[in-house]
């Protein structure tokens, strides 16, 4: 049997307890991650700019073998409880890695318990270590989204007529730079829109549960959309799914007016025109999932790699400006629905290579550098992405979403 | 004195004389502070010149590692094998391991001498047969030594630790060699200690040769220390490989611990001075300049409070109890234990100045109690102790820097005095990792 889980020299993507822990974490809750030691530290240190800075409440369980062995998980409960009596969290997330994943814990069931021991909203989600991070952002604003549907009150008077209210969702550090964020807040009013929350930068907790009287929502990364599927299902808010660079910029804008006003999903990257995207279960990677999609392999290609909607926005965004096609490569967790048809869900290092080694040039992140085979004509592009690197080239990491940042780009492409 | 959080006392901290070393602070969850100087596992396999590591577990796990890596510009030594959640029912997880490495080391350009191969908790949960691995890949690449490492957090607290593990895994490597007089070894240090520290000018004074792994040059280096008659050790990690080494080519050993007081450094150096045979030196006059150098510092920062912590050094009440000895004032200690060799510390502070803060350094509860609330400059001793006091006005080492006896207590002195002058930009030192190793941030 052949096994392509190897890599000689490439980093791996974040991992889906991190994209958790990004995505709650200026919200006031208390996120614990159940796994002995190590994963921490590493989300602190490497995914993490805001750690130094902001006091977030993000801990691990530090689950020993003990412990896991005889199933102490009154213990575990215990030091969820102490802790959170002594912080009064907004809420409380906890989260297991691999070992109480694969011991079967019952997060359910202590999330429960502890819920009603505290008082405190207390939920766990779907982790275990073993994939990336786009997973933990798109179940932890889901079940944002599922919580502010709860609390959803109807406007009692209609919006003044050509206000439109928007949310974005999806943004988080590991996909968005600060500098980002402030683009995407600044072109979301240039745009003529009030934005009302961006999920999860920049934001508190209530700021996003009162979001739901926005006229539409933004999808930016995958890790969005099953909090926009969730509000578009319950209480019928609209999305559009994209990042807004280069020609983006307008034709997001555009739809998204289209789609406040007549309900309709779309995603002009996919297609120039309104469509409905299917609904249907998150599917993995080719990590799980090799055969999830035939690759289409081209000579001479161009080549982009990265987050799904991201990355085949900015696909879009270069193509519409210099006319040459751009195809993505897309490591990490996504729905084929999103993907354009020749997109390819590589991940491994093994599967990569006899795709660079047919381009012409790729724009990645610079640890895939060491893959390129420059020597047979291959060019290469840096750009990072700290879902991938973390903070090693965090001060290179460019601001797609400003026309500077993209034109820069652009020139750097030429 | 203490703050409290939500009306609640603070449970990181409570005085020293109410405190009991054998449980410091309870067990609960884990809080990190952004502090990261400190050498992880992967910091210490590659000062073992000509090996290649690979890591075998889940992405969570692999991201830390690697990263570490890559952030010490050794991507080209370092590869993985990234386990996914079929690998729990579907994988046989022996022939993924075999397959992996095989794979990898047949696209290396240039073969390693030796694999440092980490596998993880999942492991040794699944059961995985893990002799069986290296017995085939001896088998396979007979060229290289593959050394078993373990990256198993969830066992550190109760059996053997990762980074003692990995320690007792590489000398394991040596060949047996007929054991020279007037040879030894300094094993189990991340950082080399220094050339005018008092162990090497003794034993150079005295004809001997003395080989650290982190100064080898080659694999050949490495395997050279075989013949080393005895095995010195400061970094308490080493413990298990110096017993291991006795036990193996019967090499003698001496743990030098990193003490700081005039008369532990003078037992330790005599104790060395003993094994080889020589005559003790006259430490008289090193102590006289220790105390001068004192005397300066004391002029410089009077009555500045000092808190020091456990990732500064190994001893971090030996240092406390020699400061507060000459009449500084110690304010705060970090540390979630007492090391066996700094208890006698530990207890005579708790009786005489039972007064001083004791911090853990991982409790949930640091995550809201950091900061300058005094209102007043803090020098601080250790990255951590920076972070938890908002203090600029630190010295920036972890281990010890790699400074010991007399010598690196002067340098010790000239960092303080430095440290209480010069402020430091704190968030940009203390974001790298392994301090005093290759960083490309």
């Amino acid at each position: 049997m052949k096994y392509h889980q190897n890599a000689h020299i490439l980093s791996t993507y974040s991992a889906d307890t991190f994209g958790v822990c990004s995505a709650l974490f200026e919200l006031g809750g208390m996120i614990v991650m159940h796994d002995p030691s190590g994963c921490n530290s590493t989300y602190t240190t490497h995914d993490e700019p805001r750690w130094y800075e902001q006091d977030s409440l993000i801990f691990i369980s530090a689950l020993n073998e003990q412990d896991a062995v005889l199933g102490r998980d009154d213990k575990f409960v215990q030091d969820v409880i102490d802790s959170a009596m002594q912080f009064r969290p907004r809420f409380i997330c906890i989260i297991p890695s691999q070992i109480a994943f694969l011991i079967g814990t019952d997060m359910k069931a202590l999330a429960h318990i502890i819920a009603n021991r505290t008082g405190i909203p207390c939920f766990t989600l779907p982790t275990n270590s073993m994939h990336y991070y786009e997973r933990g952002i798109f179940y932890a604003l889901e079940w944002l989204a599922k919580q502010a549907v709860q609390q959803h009150v109807p406007l009692q008077k209609p919006a003044r007529k050509g206000t439109r209210s928007l949310n974005i969702l999806g943004v988080t550090p590991l996909d968005f730079s600060p500098d980002s964020v402030s683009s995407l807040r600044q072109w979301a009013l240039n745009a003529g829109f009030t934005l009302q929350s961006c999920w999860a930068v920049g934001e508190s907790l209530d700021t996003i549960l009162s979001s739901t009287n926005a006229c539409v929502n933004l999808v930016v990364s995958y890790g969005g959309l099953g909090a926009a599927r969730v509000l578009q299902e319950a209480i019928g808010i609209p999305y559009v799914i994209g990042t807004p660079i280069g020609a983006l910029r307008s034709l997001l804008a555009e739809a998204l007016k289209r789609s406040a006003d007549d309900q309709h999903i779309r995603a002009p990257f996919l297609s120039g025109h309104p469509i409905e995207l299917p609904v249907q279960a998150m599917t993995a990677g080719t990590a799980d999932n090799p055969a999830a999609r035939p690759n289409q392999m081209k000579k001479n290609a161009q080549l982009l790699v990265g987050e799904s909607i991201c990355t085949q926005s900015l696909a879009f965004a270069l193509e519409r400006e210099g006319a040459e096609h751009w195809q993505t490569i897309v490591p990490v967790e996504t729905e084929s629905s999103l993907l354009l048809p020749d997109t390819m869900q590589l991940t491994d290092e093994t599967d990569l290579q006899p795709a660079f080694r047919v381009a012409d040039k790729v724009l990645a992140d610079p640890m895939y550098e060491p893959i390129i085979p420059t020597r047979y004509g291959v060019s290469f592009i840096r750009l990072p992405h700290a879902g991938f690197s973390g903070r090693l080239y965090q001060k290179e990491i460019p601001d797609l979403i400003s026309t500077k940042g993209f034109q820069h780009l652009r020139k750097k492409i030429k | 004195m203490l703050r409290k959080i939500n009306d609640h006392p603070i449970r990181s901290v409570h005085l020293l004389r109410s405190s009991d070393p054998d449980n410091l602070f309870p067990r609960t969850l884990e809080f990190s502070p952004p502090a990261r100087g400190t050498w992880n596992i992967v910091h210490t396999g590659m000062q073992l010149p000509e090996s290649h590591q690979i890591y075998v577990c889940a992405s969570g796990c692999l991201r830390g590692v690697i990263l570490t890596a890559a952030e010490m510009g050794c991507m080209d030594r370092f590869s993985t094998i990234e386990l996914l959640e079929k690998d729990l029912l579907r994988t046989d997880n022996e022939a993924l391991i075999l397959q992996g490495v095989t794979d990898i080391l047949k696209n290396l350009t240039k073969r390693p001498r030796a694999v440092l191969l980490f596998t993880a908790c999942f492991h040794h949960f699944m059961g995985t047969d893990l002799h069986y691995i290296f017995h085939q890949l001896s088998r396979r690449f007979p060229e290289i030594d593959f050394i078993p490492c373990i990256m198993d957090p969830i066992r550190q607290t109760k059996s053997i630790t990762p980074e003692e593990r990995l320690r007792r895994e590489i000398y394991r490597q040596w060949r047996p060699l007929p054991l020279r007089a007037r040879a030894c070894n300094i094993i189990g240090s991340n950082l080399p200690t220094d050339d005018t520290s008092e162990i090497l000018t003794l034993l150079q004074k005295n004809g001997w040769t003395l080989r650290d792994m982190t100064t080898c040059r080659s694999y050949d280096d490495f395997l050279q220390m075989a013949e080393g008659s005895l095995n010195l050790y400061i970094n308490p990690f080493g413990h298990r490989a110096a017993l291991d080494l006795q036990k193996r080519y019967g090499q003698d050993f001496l743990f030098l611990p990193q003490s700081w007081r005039y008369s532990e450094i003078t037992d330790h150096l005599n104790r060395l001075a003993d094994k080889m045979q020589v005559s003790r030196p006259d430490f008289r006059p090193r102590i006289a300049e220790c105390e001068l150098a004192f005397e300066a510092l004391k002029q410089l920062i009077g009555d500045t409070p000092i808190a020091i912590d456990c990732t500064f050094t190994f001893c971090p009440f030996s240092l406390a109890r020699l400061l507060v000895e000459h009449g500084f004032r110690v304010l705060k200690i970090y540390s979630d234990t007492v090391p066996a060799e700094d208890r006698d510390n530990f207890e005579w502070l708790k009786r005489h100045y039972g007064s001083i803060e004791l911090w853990s350094t991982k409790n949930p509860d640091g995550r809201l109690a950091h900061g300058n609330t005094m209102g007043q400059k803090i020098l601080c001793l250790g990255q951590k102790a920076a972070w938890f006091n908002g203090s600029p006005y630190f010295v920036n080492l972890v281990e010890g820097g790699g400074h010991y006896g007399f010598d690196g207590l002067l340098r010790l002195i000239h960092l303080m005095s430095a440290a209480f002058l010069v402020p430091k930009n704190l968030p940009e030192v203390i974001r790298r990792k392994g301090c005093g190793g290759s960083c490309c941030l």
